[in-house]
């Protein structure tokens, strides 16, 4: 297999509104999105991303996709610099790497038809106008919208929030591309609509070789459809291993946390239980060492002093905590 | 008509008949619902059944187009359904809380964060410009934003996709209302924040009374919250059960197939496909008779098409199709 995405060190940092005390004092804070981090994702991998609400998921897609520019680190796509990108081989950049956004409201102009929000990819590359229609039915049949004439001539106000959510999933489908991040794609699906895209987008994966960034927080999805899965904790990449491991035997305490809190569909279960305790963390000021350490119960002191390095636990699985990766805690 | 229980009189919420047609087509065809004071109902169903539809019918807030019709609504023993848009007006947003599917009909792009949040207190509860800062950074900090100071400055936009849905949780809650309803809420929340926010609803259902109408498609959440559910399909409540009997005894053949199609942790081995329900929710023409999931149903007979009346499996349990309580236990 050969590296598709790869980046290194990638930063995204945005300015934030200065008190007058941190004006006076010649402070710029900044929210630290996305805070360094090393990705490398082959052709025809399907990778998951998860991860606390506001620790730089969605940031990290716009990244790769060159819809907001690094701060800082650097990124290649197909062996070439993103950065360098510009004039046609941007425009075919685009063409190959496709983004379904987290809010499907507002990713679609209200004033489009359905018919031509979903044409936009094909327009955009000069797909002769005979051949979209037939194209279009194909994709939205694909979200299982195959009764595509019922919403053709509608306007996004007029469909439900899951069938948004699935036109938005055939647009970025449409044009074929080579690698598509998917933020949150099946948030609002019912379970039986949600399987029947998860099955899709594994086909994506097996029949197509589509390399994908499946970001979201419904492990179900990870589970199905991702062979390898990161976890992102305040703009860093906490845990990286094949997603069976992350999900059975996860390294991370921050990892533990999120699958011990899935709700299952059972009424056995207690109401009350929450694993990781305390406020989200802060991306502004993070705190010193690991910057899980003000919520983790196993904290101690090495961990306010020492960033902890993302390191082997298994082959192939690694982890960012100073305690259960053996490398990490041989170095003490 | 709908399959529903027998309803308290003193009910926080009492819907009884609602009906929203768009144009030709009927959206939601007569249910009946009510949510008691402290409870959490849940309305669960396929993407495009009219979860929303009815959500906004009861707040007042179909868009231009749609026609409703209701035999009574009732909102802590008034009468509202016939109330002038001003009175509406006056309730939304103080003693009825709202949170949208749609992010952005709850806040408005061009506004701060915090000017938002204090707008909201200033209308409805007069308070002064500081005094309503400080309400809201309260609020935000109690539904788990941190930097909450930093956040009331910040623009929508600027905010990751669950930053955002609890800023209009807060929002939602600022003015301490008696009924909130939530139009999938916590679409955007990672597993761990999202069991922080549903236990913050529960305090506030112990504390206040609030009651909720929550649609959710996560049936671990509804596992997890609801005391009542209600299954919706194609515009009609089709199963109403305490969340108990439903979970242990779902008998419509949809509300089988919905839960079929969970996949089970450690059940669904790769390769495998998950379970759909085949089919779409059909469209449903003005003056429709019969059973409108028949051309799903794998139990589908003649007598499907004609009027089904409700069936009790339990006092607790209503649900509408010709079979008898049991009949699944003879198939399992
Ligand atoms: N345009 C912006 N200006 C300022 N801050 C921003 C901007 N976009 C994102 N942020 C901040 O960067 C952080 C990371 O946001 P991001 O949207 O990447 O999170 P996320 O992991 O996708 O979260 P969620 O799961 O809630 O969608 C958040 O604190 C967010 O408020
Ligand atoms: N403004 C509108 N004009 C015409 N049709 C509409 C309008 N709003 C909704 N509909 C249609 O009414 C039906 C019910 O929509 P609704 O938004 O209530 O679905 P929902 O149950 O909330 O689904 P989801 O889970 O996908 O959000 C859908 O088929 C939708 O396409
Ligand atoms: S490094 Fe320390 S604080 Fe961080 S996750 Fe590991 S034990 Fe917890
Ligand atoms: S009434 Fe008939 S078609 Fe409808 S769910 Fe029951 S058996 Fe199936
Ligand atoms: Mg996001
Ligand atoms: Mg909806």
């Amino acid at each position: 297999m050969a590296e598709l995405i790869a980046a290194a060190n990638l930063t995204k940092h945005y300015p934030t509104s200065r008190t007058t005390r941190q004006m006076l004092r010649g402070e710029r804070p900044v929210v630290r999105a996305v805070d360094g981090i090393d990705l490398v994702i082959q052709r025809g991998e399907s990778v998951g991303l998860v991860g606390e609400s506001g620790s730089g998921k969605t940031t990290v897609g716009r990244l790769l996709l060159k819809l907001t520019e690094a701060s800082g680190g650097t990124l290649n796509f197909d062996g070439a610099a993103v950065s360098g990108l510009s004039g046609d081989s941007l425009r075919r950049f685009r063409q190959q790497a496709q983004l379904v956004f987290q809010n499907p409201f507002d990713s679609v102009n209200p004033r489009f038809t359905i018919r031509r929000a979903v044409a936009e990819p094909l327009i955009n590359t000069g797909v002769p106008r005979a051949e979209r229609d037939g194209r279009i039915a194909e994709a939205m049949r694909l979200v299982h919208l195959g009764d595509f004439h019922r919403y053709a001539d509608k306007h996004p106000s007029e469909l439900s929030g899951g069938q948004l959510q699935r036109v938005v999933l055939a647009r970025a489908l449409v044009g074929r591309p080579s690698f598509l991040v998917a933020d949150e794609p099946v948030s609002m699906l019912d379970v039986s609509v949600r399987a029947g895209i998860l099955n899709l987008m594994r086909e994506l994966r097996d029949r197509l070789g589509l390399t994908a960034l499946y970001i979201s927080h419904d492990l179900t999805l990870v589970r199905y459809v991702c062979e390898r899965t990161l976890v992102m904790y305040l703009g860093r990449i906490v845990e990286d291993g094949p997603t069976s491991e992350v999900i059975s035997r996860p390294a991370h305490p921050y990892t533990q946390a999120l699958i011990k809190a899935v709700p299952r569909p059972r009424t056995d279960q207690s109401r009350e239980d929450l694993p990781i305790s305390g406020g989200l963390a802060n991306a502004v000021s993070p705190p010193s060492g690991c910057r899980l350490r003000d919520r983790c119960p196993y904290a101690f002191a090495r961990c306010a002093q020492e960033v902890p390095a993302l390191l082997e636990v298994a082959p192939g699985h690694r982890a960012a905590c100073h305690l259960t990766s053996p490398a990490n805690a041989a170095a003490a | 008509m709908s399959a529903t229980l027998k309803r308290s009189t003193n009910a926080t919420l009492e819907v009884e008949g609602l009906r929203v047609s768009f144009g030709g087509m009927e959206a939601v065809r007569g249910i009946d619902l009510s949510v008691e004071r402290g409870e959490t109902h849940c309305l669960v169903g396929e993407s495009g059944c009219g979860k929303s539809a009815s959500a906004l019918a009861i707040m007042g807030l179909l868009p231009g187009g749609a026609r409703r019709s209701v035999r009574r609504l009732g909102f802590a023993g008034d009468e509202i359904g016939k109330l002038s848009e001003r009175r509406m007006a006056r309730l939304r947003g103080d003693r009825i809380g709202m949170i949208f599917q749609d992010p952005m009909t709850s806040l408005n792009p061009a506004y701060t964060i915090g000017s938002q949040m204090t707008e909201v207190l200033r209308r409805h509860r007069g308070l002064a410009r500081d005094k309503a800062a400080e309400r809201a950074v309260a609020m935000l900090d109690r539904v788990g934003v941190t930097a909450p100071g930093m956040r009331l400055g910040q623009f929508p936009h600027q905010l990751s996709g669950g930053l955002r849905q609890r800023v209009m949780i807060a929002m939602a809650l600022l003015c301490e209302p008696t009924l909130l309803i939530a139009d999938e809420p916590t679409t955007a929340l990672d597993v761990t924040v999202q069991a922080q926010t549903l236990r913050l609803l529960a305090e506030l259902q112990r504390e206040l009374g609030l009651a909720v109408l929550l649609i959710t498609h996560d049936l671990g959440v509804v596992a997890r919250v609801a005391h009542r559910v209600s299954v919706m399909y194609a515009g009609e409540i089709v199963e109403q059960a305490t969340t108990e009997a439903l979970f242990a005894a779902p008998t419509h053949p949809y509300t089988r197939g919905l839960l079929d199609a969970i996949p089970v942790p450690g059940k669904v081995r790769r390769g495998d496909k998950l379970g759909s329900i085949p089919g779409i929710v059909p469209r449903i023409p003005a003056g429709f008779v019969g059973c409108a999931f028949r051309d799903r149903c794998a139990f589908a007979e003649p007598v499907c098409a004609s009027n089904i009346p409700p069936q009790f499996a339990s006092p607790d349990h209503a649900y509408r199709c010709r079979m008898a309580p049991d009949w699944w236990r003879a198939t399992a």
